[in-house]
């Protein structure tokens, strides 16, 4: 499951996206809207991706998280649009035989994805809005 | 040749669109198009970093361009 959603993620969805007999674990990060950001407080953040491309990163993350570790399945799924604080803006899980592989392909997705994935998130506060990381 | 630029982000609202269209010489690459745009642009010097997609796929700086490839402008990426 590689998806883009405007709607509220569904964790149990994305959870059993991945569920395989031959799995010892699941390991899933679930990446939330905070209230602050280097402590001025934080209203909404909003996301937008360039969609075509975006899912099609994602899935070349799948692929190589399971080039790397013995992975069994991957779900990668992103919101878009207005985010209020605490919801899930992305949620990822990772089956493998053994934990410890579980943990690294969904860390290494996740730090890929926050590198490569053409998604972008305006942080919106009470006066005012920045899209993050465009400015040095 | 005429090409169709997609913008996401802060270059949509530095160029104040969501498309724009450059008018640029035969076998330009996207280095020479990225230089046109900065020109017309000076807001886009300002960012981290500008990178350009040709369908789908992040593109070096000397590849050519084509008025039928789907091209993007790609600003710091934020997403997770």
């Amino acid at each position: 499951m590689i998806a883009l959603t405007d709607q509220p993620i569904n964790k149990e969805e994305v959870i059993a996206a991945v569920q395989s007999d031959g799995a010892g674990a699941v390991n899933v990060f679930i990446g939330t809207v905070r209230n602050n950001t280097q402590k001025k407080p934080v209203v909404r953040l909003e996301f937008e991706a360039y969609e075509s491309m975006a899912v099609k990163k994602m899935q070349e993350l799948a692929d190589m998280a399971s080039e790397r570790w013995p992975v069994l399945k991957v779900a990668i799924v992103h919101r878009t649009g207005v985010l209020p604080i605490g919801e899930a803006a992305v949620v990822i899980a990772v089956s493998t035989p053994h934990r410890k592989a579980s943990f690294e392909a969904c860390e290494f997705i996740i730090d890929t994805l926050k590198e490569i994935v053409p998604i972008w998130k305006k942080e919106i506060f009470e006066d005012g809005e920045v899209w993050v990381a465009a400015h040095p | 040749m005429q090409l169709k630029i997609r913008l996401f982000g802060i270059t949509k609202d530095i160029i104040g669109q969501t498309w724009t269209s450059v008018d640029i010489p035969e076998q330009a690459k996207v280095q020479d198009l990225l230089q046109n745009l900065k020109n017309t642009y000076p807001g886009l010097t300002k960012l981290h970093s500008v990178l350009v997609a040709v369908n789908d796929e992040y593109a070096k700086p000397d590849v050519t361009l084509n008025p039928n490839d789907e091209i993007a402008l790609i600003p710091p990426v934020s997403g997770g």
